[in-house]
């Protein structure tokens, strides 16, 4: 079990004309599931392949503990990984596949039978060693090829996306198997995923990578709640936040928040940090589910809050949720409601807002203000 | 609507098939008819007067022998070759032009630009001369070189048909999912144990058409040798188009032809049973 | 440092044993090519690897004298007559089992795929006894009609490829907005396939110009180009020609081999690929 630390890392293609990974700094503790969450193409699996040591790194470091592996071919790492394909291999048998890594590290058969069952036990898949992998499902090939990562006890374990070719309830109870497993065997390992929902109900901590770097790391609910940038605080969240452009002024009132069609005016503590930002232009951002309906659902726990009006435009009724779009100005702002809750079209509404979790973030760095 | 979609792809390879049954069911009756009656009916008096020809053995020796040499060094040539031109590199695409060229070449013109590399005041020996490796020119030509026309055979083959082996595992080594090595590389294999442990066994059904296409070709070789060595070095189809062209002995001609047939019937049937991929065949 | 050096020498070795394997393929071709022209004084000088003084006479003589020229008109009058019979009767074919799903059509594909291993001479011996039977021996028709029988397991697959590269959908939609399935296949997929198709026009044409021994067995005064070739220079017929005359058919007949390499390379290793399978 090691420290994973990446250091200023960075891998350029075509000659630096496309900058994949552009200086990375990370340290993985100790027995952590760390997620990298970004979309595609921000460089997240050239940074897991980097770690594995299938790519080598442009410039920067990466350490093992005090071990400097930038340049150790793989084999050379006590690693193991889990593909996006699974790559188990069709040729050989599912006790084979899981063998291999234990057989070119020269074991004894007899410990090989013994580990490959451990594993076989622990992943529920003893009846399948007999079988090709043409003969297995897709979930079962999943199973083989997570089998044959952990079965050397490996220092790093890296997974990536391996969950993107399952269907979505198989999907969701491999998370919580992995997630578990993980616990159980205490390896450090990071997780590459474009999925949010994934990263965060398996994540210790969560990095959010954009265009090749790191834009925050944190354990989910900090991510969640604290989220650093705009892209950030849209990218987690499903329905996203919505955000807007509003003007920072001073009134009577205090500080208040000047959109179109509406205005908020803030608490003294939140208004005195934008002090700064008076008579500027800033992006105040709201989750759907900090906000509620007055007169169809109320905020119980919820100490400071304003209101703003808006007209129903559509409604998405969920079951366990329903999302009501509502129009406020020009702007169609999402609220999300828990249950279900009858909602007319064209009615007029008043919105609370929860002022506790609301975000404000600079508009020409998109870094957050509040 | 239905019944009209349910015969049409009938209708429309019927044409082909029956061309292709017609073409290849009709020689063989009548081969089979003229190699074994005699004044309408049966007799193996035409066997008799085939296989009492030394020139028959020979023949049959020398297309299995040629056959024998040649095939695996191409597999293993081209091999190696799929495995080289597989990676990324610098002028590969050049490479990869040049190394296909010999497909398109007839096996007379590759005997006879091997005949200008070969001959003795040809590339190779003027080469040799000038360079100092050798005194006086190789001979690889006429009836007292016998052996030598044999090499020849074998070179100009490797040179014309290697490329067609190197291209099937070549596209076989292209299915190969990068994944599936890469697993490798991560758990640990150097590059000859993922050689042998992943790319060779994953190659079996790329290996075993290649094998199949070129003995089964190799079975019926025929320009090559007519141009390099005639009938110094008998092979089946050489000897059937003599009897046929020189002699007009069809019945003897059509029992080379039977003998090709026969040749490439067993070797494919063996080739299939014997490299069976077994994980090809599961299927639930 | 040691780590940079092992890997500049083997990239050396690397690049050393790519460039050899194309020196092997490429020098062959480019000696003839020379040897073709080449003077005989130079030729027969051991001192001369190249030969440095060139003539036409040796291409000439073989093109008028020896009646190569009737050879290269007959070659191709067969090489398009079996491109227009085979793609006539494998257009279908491969259309039928790219586009339909219908029970046997595994075993009719299979039984394609064996045939085009079907040994040429085989067919070629005993269909003389018919030809002569039905004046087709010695008659371009009479080789176009067997070279057919060789490249039709060809094209049957390589043109089934091709249409299984063109979506259904296009096809479909194009029903949908009223055409029949004639007019269809005519008016989207046919052009769409139109590139892929004229690859596999060539590689016909190859097949039958490079084709010998059918061509040598069926004709007599109406040789294809190898048949002709073969005749003057086999050495076992006696008519063993002189060296220069060799190179100089070796050259006429790599031609248009090489010339479809140049234009159909985009396709070369697909095609192979698709028919050697």
């Amino acid at each position: 079990m090691v420290e994973v630390r990446l250091e200023n890392l960075k891998k350029y293609f075509d000659k630096g004309r496309v900058k994949a990974v552009d200086g990375i700094n990370l340290t993985i503790k100790d027995g952590e599931f760390l997620v990298l969450l970004g979309p595609s193409g921000c460089g997240k699996t050239t940074t897991l392949r980097m770690i594995s040591g299938l790519e080598v790194p442009t410039a920067g470091k990466i350490w093992f503990e005090d071990r400097d592996v930038t340049y150790l071919p793989p084999k050379d790492r006590n690693i193991s990984m889990v593909f996006q394909s699974y790559a188990v291999w069709p040729h050989m048998k599912v006790y084979d596949n899981i063998a291999f890594p234990l057989r070119i590290k020269k074991y004894p058969e007899e410990e090989i039978r013994k580990k490959v069952k451990w594993v076989a036990e622990l992943l529920q898949i003893e009846e399948l060693l007999d079988r090709y992998p043409a003969q297995l499902s897709g979930g079962q090939r999943q199973r083989v090829a997570v089998a044959r990562a952990i079965v050397v006890e490996p220092d790093v374990l890296l997974m990536d996306e391996p969950l993107s070719n399952l269907d979505a309830k198989l999907r969701v109870m491999m998370r919580a198997e992995i997630k578990k497993l993980q616990a159980q065997l205490k390896v450090t390992t990071i997780y590459v995923t474009h999925d949010q929902v994934e990263a965060m109900t398996m994540g210790d901590r969560i990095a959010v990578m954009r265009q090749g770097k790191v834009l925050q790391v944190g354990p989910p609910v900090e991510v969640y709640s604290k989220p650093n940038s705009i892209f950030v605080a849209t990218f987690i969240g499903a329905p996203e936040m919505n955000i807007m452009d509003v003007t920072v002024k001073e009134t009577e009132k205090g500080i208040v928040l000047e959109g179109e069609g509406f205005e908020i005016s803030l608490p003294q503590d939140l208004g005195e940090l934008l002090r700064d930002y008076i008579n500027k232009t800033v992006v105040f951002g709201i989750r759907p589910e900090h906000m509620t309906v007055e007169g169809i659902s109320e905020f119980l726990h919820v100490k400071r809050k304003a209101k703003i009006k808006g007209v129903v435009d559509f409604v998405e009724a969920l079951g366990t949720d329903t999302i009501i779009h509502a129009r406020v100005g020009s702007k169609i702002i999402k609220v999300k409601i828990p249950g279900h809750v009858p909602v007319e079209l064209k009615k007029e509404i008043s919105i609370i807002i929860d002022l506790d979790n609301i975000h404000v973030f600079d508009k020409s760095t998109e870094k957050a203000i509040i | 609507m239905k019944v009209k979609a349910s015969y049409l792809p009938y209708l429309l390879i019927l044409p082909a098939f029956a061309y292709l049954m017609f073409f290849v069911g009709y020689p063989l009756i009548q081969a089979l008819y003229l190699a074994f009656t005699e004044n309408g009916a049966f007799s193996l008096a035409t066997v008799n007067r085939t296989i009492s020809d030394p020139r028959f053995w020979d023949a049959l020796k020398y297309t299995i022998g040629l056959a024998a040499v040649i095939v695996p060094t191409q597999v293993g040539l081209a091999l190696v070759l799929a495995l080289v031109m597989n990676r990324a590199f610098k002028g590969k695409d050049l490479a990869l032009y040049a190394l296909i060229i010999p497909l398109t070449i007839s096996d007379v013109a590759a005997g006879l630009i091997w005949y200008a590399m070969l001959s003795p005041s040809g590339f190779l020996n003027k080469l040799f001369l000038n360079i100092g490796l050798i005194n006086n020119p190789v001979y690889f030509f006429g009836y007292q070189f016998r052996h030598m026309e044999f090499l020849a055979i074998v070179l100009a083959e490797l040179w014309r048909a290697t490329a067609i082996v190197f291209v099937i595992i070549l596209a076989g080594l292209q299915m190969i999912s990068p994944e599936y090595l890469e697993a490798a590389e991560v758990f640990g294999a150097d590059y000859w144990t993922k050689l042998r442990k992943i790319v060779i066994p994953l190659l079996k059904p790329s290996i075993q058409s290649a094998l199949i296409i070129r003995t089964l070709f190799a079975m019926q070789v025929f320009g090559i040798v007519w141009i390099l060595a005639g009938r110094d070095i008998p092979i089946l189809a050489g000897e059937g188009f003599y009897q046929l062209t020189e002699i007009k002995d069809y019945g003897v001609a059509s029992i080379y032809a039977l003998t090709i047939a026969a040749l490439s019937i067993v070797l494919g049937a063996m080739y299939i049973k014997f490299m069976k991929a077994e994980y090809l065949e599961v299927k639930e | 440092m040691n780590e940079k050096t092992k890997f500049m020498l083997k990239q050396i070795a690397f690049y050393t044993f790519v460039f050899t394997v194309v020196a092997w393929i490429v020098v062959p071709l480019i000696v003839v090519a020379l040897y073709a022209f080449s003077s005989k004084l130079d030729y027969y000088d051991p001192s001369k690897i190249i030969p440095f003084h060139y003539t036409k006479q040796w291409v000439y003589t073989l093109l008028f004298t020896l009646r190569a020229l009737d050879a290269i008109k007959n070659s191709i009058i067969v090489a398009v007559l079996t491109i227009i019979i085979s793609f006539a009767l494998g257009i279908p074919a491969g259309y039928a089992i790219a586009k339909f799903i219908f029970p046997a059509k595994d075993t009719i594909k299979l039984s394609i795929v064996a045939l085009r291993m079907f040994p040429i001479p085989v067919m070629a011996i005993p269909l003389v006894v018919l030809y002569i039977r039905l004046n087709l021996i010695d008659t371009l028709l009479g080789v176009a009609l067997a070279h057919t029988a060789m490249a039709l397991p060809f094209v049957v697959l390589i043109t089934s490829s091709i249409f299984a590269g063109v979506s259904t959908e296009l096809e479909e939609a194009a029903m949908v907005f009223g055409l029949t399935r004639l007019g269809a296949f005519l008016r989207i997929t046919l052009p769409l396939a139109l590139p892929g198709l004229a690859a596999a026009a060539m590689f016909t044409f190859v097949m039958s110009w490079n084709e010998v021994f059918v061509a040598s067995v069926l004709t007599l005064q109406h040789r294809t180009l190898p048949a002709q070739i073969l005749s003057i220079m086999a050495g076992a017929s006696g008519g063993a020609a002189p060296d220069y005359y060799k190179f100089a058919a070796a050259f006429i007949m790599m031609l248009p081999a090489m010339l479809f390499i140049f234009f159909a390379r985009k396709y070369l290793i697909t095609m192979w690929g698709i028919t050697l399978k």
